[in-house]
């Protein structure tokens, strides 16, 4: 059995940077969970917002020690090896060392790849489809996705209208949405590329033209969310903004039948309820 | 035969000074080429029932583009080699190369003037870019539009966007890999000098062409030019294809010319384990550029179509995608962003080992990062479409592929780790620019795991998370590349030294101002304020007006460079020394100014370029 050989200085240095790091590590990572991570976006509205807050909140944790090591380190160095005086002096020629780059590619891909495994964990099984758009043909389905209520999302320069399909495809210019039932966007537009995003619910999909894009959340708690585009699409993208609300099945009920009545006028100009629109004209317009 | 003298025996007959052709005989000949372009549009047109709907002319545009550009490159002399040599002439391309400044203004093939030439017509266009984001962040002082109307801002951030892309894509390789590649190789010229002068001739072209689309009304789209939205907009539209056309062709041809040079150019004794960092970023950058501007093209081209000649590529209506679009653009626009990286990644290992007094740590490690960036950047494109409705199975592939890159890029994070520990650090103004680097690419780099991460991906795509990611990469990442590399060559480029007062100046206002901007703009992101827009929530406005006041000193800082530029290459002329960082590259053997057929004779490359603190190394080349 050999003893340890006696550290060299540098190993010293090593050590020294590592416990600053280490202390830092564990008072920024309790910080970050329980000080800044109720405040992360989008909060707790819907349970695929939930999920987001989660993801935001670990790769916060995750990626701040990162910064932590990468600064301590730089900084270390800077006071210790610093060249002093003006004369030009080499410093030991060390060409790399084969363990630390084995420890460090090691260390990275396990890091990056229990990322990438959490976050189709979470893709798929937890929050079926983290609340993003999925396309016509959506893999990752709420278990009772066949009694979603579905909400048709029409984007068009420059508003967001809503179709509901269950309630004679009646059309309103508000969106209202009831608590504790999965809902089902089916988001598409009549004219370019819009993105539908419901900020709270932790919904975003694109809404194109000629595709029914869909999308799944299911809120947890009242309230309003605001309502944004998140792609540009002309003149005035930043003025599609809208306030929705999260209400009661009772509220719910009676406010879509309110609508119903308001705007069976409206009705029968309407294109009959489809999945996409090909308004005239489909030429440009100049 | 000497080179140098057989180079001589086939230049041929000239014009004395202003008569020959030169950049005013090219913006010219490129305005009349427009006209007549046009005008043949014109002709075409009449009657056809588009002309009514739209009232205006894309394939007149288009055909204007298209003369201008001839023009432009006929006015320069680009067409007289082929066609004397079409003609059986003895070929009329000067090939000596005369002292004085309008050697600048004119068509080269040295090497080291079209660096030169690249540095500053790159800069001017860098510097309009700049003042497109000082316009844009005047709006956004207040919640709503105040400053310009809403068209004319989404003109402003389209220009703003386009032009950054576009020039800092040739921010390095321009100016820095023409120069100095060929120097750092031991070669006298780059495999094919015409086709150099060739890339940056278009690139100047590319920014008046989109310069050009203010007087058409703009363009709506910001940089990516999505489909729908590009086939609705105005003529200034037009304008953009053709100039992301352009500088598509020309990073193609510079890709082409680089890897060329490198493979076949090398001086004896240069094998590939001793080639210099910075040549390796530069090579694999090029793989990039050939291998992704070619889509680019076609994907512009279809666009070009749709809008002039009525072809439905892109248009659901008519049977077309706007996901085709998409995915193109993106298969282009993402390898893109690695064409904006790589070249900084070489400047900044280049430049470490010279001030921290050791060899680079981990050579093989960084070439190996270099080569895994390269090849897996073509594998993400579609974490851009996250949420945008296709392939939904497929985006656990490209959350996989988009995080394994950060694999490769860590390894470049290591290198420098490895370099500056236990050396001689020396804190010279190149060497902040490149540390600097690296907290900016650190933080740029892990905000982007958010963003391969699909649930936190739906909260910020699309966000201002966004733009303060990629505004960490490409600002934090290159454009402090670059002045690391401007800092550090400019007095072999010019030979005269930068004023190190102003440049520390310089680097402080813009580290710490560059961090206040952009470092609030990942909150702004996740407080719900998409891209793109002039108008925010009013509970905003406190956050935008801070980063608006500190990215005009931002702006700023960039003055006190230009001063610092003006001051030094003009007034002071103070001469530069041979080796002033007393680097053991290749290019700080040369005599200042470097010669112009750079080696007398060939030189044979007997040590490794980063052997310092190695007892009895022997010196990088023998040089005669």
């Amino acid at each position: 059995m050999t003893t340890a050989p006696a550290p060299q200085s540098d190993d010293r240095h090593l050590w020294t940077a590592a416990v600053a790091w280490l202390v830092l590590t564990a008072i920024a990572v309790p910080l970050i969970v329980f000080v800044l991570g109720p405040h992360l976006p989008p909060g707790r509205m819907s349970a695929e917002a939930s999920d987001q807050t989660s993801a935001n909140i670990v790769l916060t944790a995750i990626c701040v020690p990162i910064v932590l090591l990468i600064v301590i380190f730089f900084g270390y160095a800077f006071v210790v090896f610093r060249a002093r005086g003006t004369a030009i002096e080499d410093g030991p020629p060390d060409f790399g060392d084969a363990r630390a780059q084995v420890l460090w590619l090691i260390l990275t891909s396990v890091i990056v790849i229990s990322l990438a495994v959490w976050g189709t964990y979470t893709l798929f099984w937890s929050a079926h489809g983290a609340g993003g758009g999925q396309g016509p043909n959506p893999v990752a389905k709420p278990s009772d996705a066949s009694s979603a209520l579905q909400v048709q999302v029409i984007g068009q320069q420059w508003n967001w209208t809503y179709r509901f399909p269950g309630y004679g495809g009646v059309e309103t210019a508000h969106l209202e949405i009831p608590v504790g039932r999965d809902v089902e966007f089916l988001v598409t537009s009549l004219d370019v590329t819009h993105s539908f995003w419901a900020y709270e619910l932790g919904v975003k999909a694109d809404a194109v033209p000629g595709t029914e894009n869909i999308a799944y959340v299911h809120p947890r708690q009242t309230g309003s969310f605001s309502i944004r585009c998140a792609e540009l699409c002309g003149l005035w993208h930043g003025h599609m903004f809208q306030t929705g609300e999260v209400v009661t099945s009772a509220q719910f009920a009676s406010w879509i039948a309110g609508q119903q009545h308001a705007e069976a006028p409206n009705l029968k100009y309407l294109p009959g309820y489809s999945g996409v629109y090909f308004p005239e004209p489909t030429r440009r317009a100049g | 035969m000497d080179s140098a003298a057989e180079l001589r025996t086939i230049s041929g007959r000239r014009l004395p000074g202003p008569l020959g052709l030169n950049l005013l005989t090219a913006a010219v000949l490129g305005l009349i080429g427009f006209f007549v372009g046009t005008w043949i549009g014109g002709r075409l047109a009449i009657g056809h029932h588009y002309l009514v709907a739209t009232d205006q002319n894309d394939v007149g545009i288009f055909l204007g583009f298209l003369g201008a550009t001839i023009g432009w490159l006929g006015g320069l002399g680009f067409f007289n080699y082929p066609v004397s040599r079409l003609l059986g002439r003895p070929a009329s391309l000067p090939h000596e190369e005369t002292a004085g400044a309008s050697r600048y203004f004119r068509l080269s093939t040295d090497h080291k003037v079209i660096g030169i030439q690249y540095f500053f017509g790159v800069g001017v266009f860098f510097f309009i870019g700049g003042m497109n984001a000082m316009l844009i962040r005047t709006e956004l002082l207040t919640p709503n539009e105040k400053a310009w109307p809403a068209g004319q801002y989404l003109t402003l951030v389209g220009l703003h966007g386009t032009m950054m892309i576009m020039m800092t894509s040739a921010f390095i390789l321009g100016p820095f890999a023409n120069y100095f590649v060929p120097l750092m190789i031991g070669a006298r010229r780059m495999a094919l000098p015409r086709v150099e002068a060739l890339t940056f001739w278009l690139t100047p072209l590319a920014g008046l062409v989109l310069l050009s689309a203010i007087f058409w009304n703009g363009f709506p789209t910001g940089w990516t030019g999505y489909a729908p939205l590009a086939d609705q907009a105005r003529a200034g539209m037009d304008a953009y294809i053709w100039s992301f056309m352009l500088i598509g062709l020309s990073m193609c041809l510079n890709g082409a010319n680089l890897l060329a040079t490198i493979v076949t150019q090398r001086a004896p004794g240069l094998t590939w384990g001793r080639l210099p960092i910075f040549v390796w970023g530069v090579a694999t950058t090029s793989v990039l550029m050939v291998l992704s501007t070619p889509v680019l093209l076609a994907a512009l081209l279809m666009g070009m179509l749709d809008r002039a000649a009525n072809t439905s590529f892109y248009i659901a209506s008519g049977g077309g995608s706007p996901y085709l679009y998409e995915n193109l653009f993106w298969f282009f626009g993402h390898p893109e962003v690695y064409i904006l990286a790589l070249p900084g990644f070489g400047i900044v290992l280049e430049i470490l080992p010279v001030f921290a007094r050791k060899p680079l740590w981990g050579y093989r490690l960084a070439v190996a990062g270099m080569f895994g960036v390269t090849l897996l950047s073509f594998f993400v494109w579609q974490h851009h479409l996250f949420v945008s409705g296709i392939n939904a199975t497929l985006r656990p592939f490209y959350m996989l592929t988009t995080e394994l890159i950060s694999i490769p890029t860590g390894f470049i994070f290591l290198n420098a780790m490895g370099t500056i520990w236990r050396g001689k650090i020396r804190f010279t103004v190149p060497m902040l620019f490149s540390l600097a680097f690296f907290f900016n690419f650190l933080i740029g780099g892990l905000s982007g795991v958010f963003l391969s991460d699909v649930p936190s991906d739906v909260t910020t795509h699309g966000s201002y998370f966004v733009m303060a990611h990629f505004h960490y990469t490409i600002m934090g990442g290159l454009v402090f590349a670059f002045f690391a590399a401007t800092y550090y060559w400019l007095p072999k480029m010019t030979g005269v030294v930068l004023n190190e007062k102003l440049a520390k100046i310089h680097f402080w206002l813009m580290f710490v101002f560059f961090n206040l901007t952009f470092f609030p703009l990942f909150a702004a992101g996740f407080l719900d304020m998409p891209r793109r827009v002039s108008t925010y929530a009013p509970s905003l406005q406190t956050l935008n007006d801070w980063v608006s006041v500190c990215a005009f000193v931002l702006g700023f800082s960039m003055l006190i460079f230009i001063a610092n530029l003006i001051w030094s290459l003009v007034f002071a002329r103070i001469p530069a020394e041979t080796n002033p960082w007393h680097s053991r590259g290749l290019e700080w053997q040369l005599p200042t100014p470097v010669p112009v057929h750079n080696f007398d004779e060939i030189p044979e490359i007997t040590g490794g370029t980063y052997d310092y603190g190695v007892p009895g190394a022997p010196a990088v080349a023998t040089l005669r």
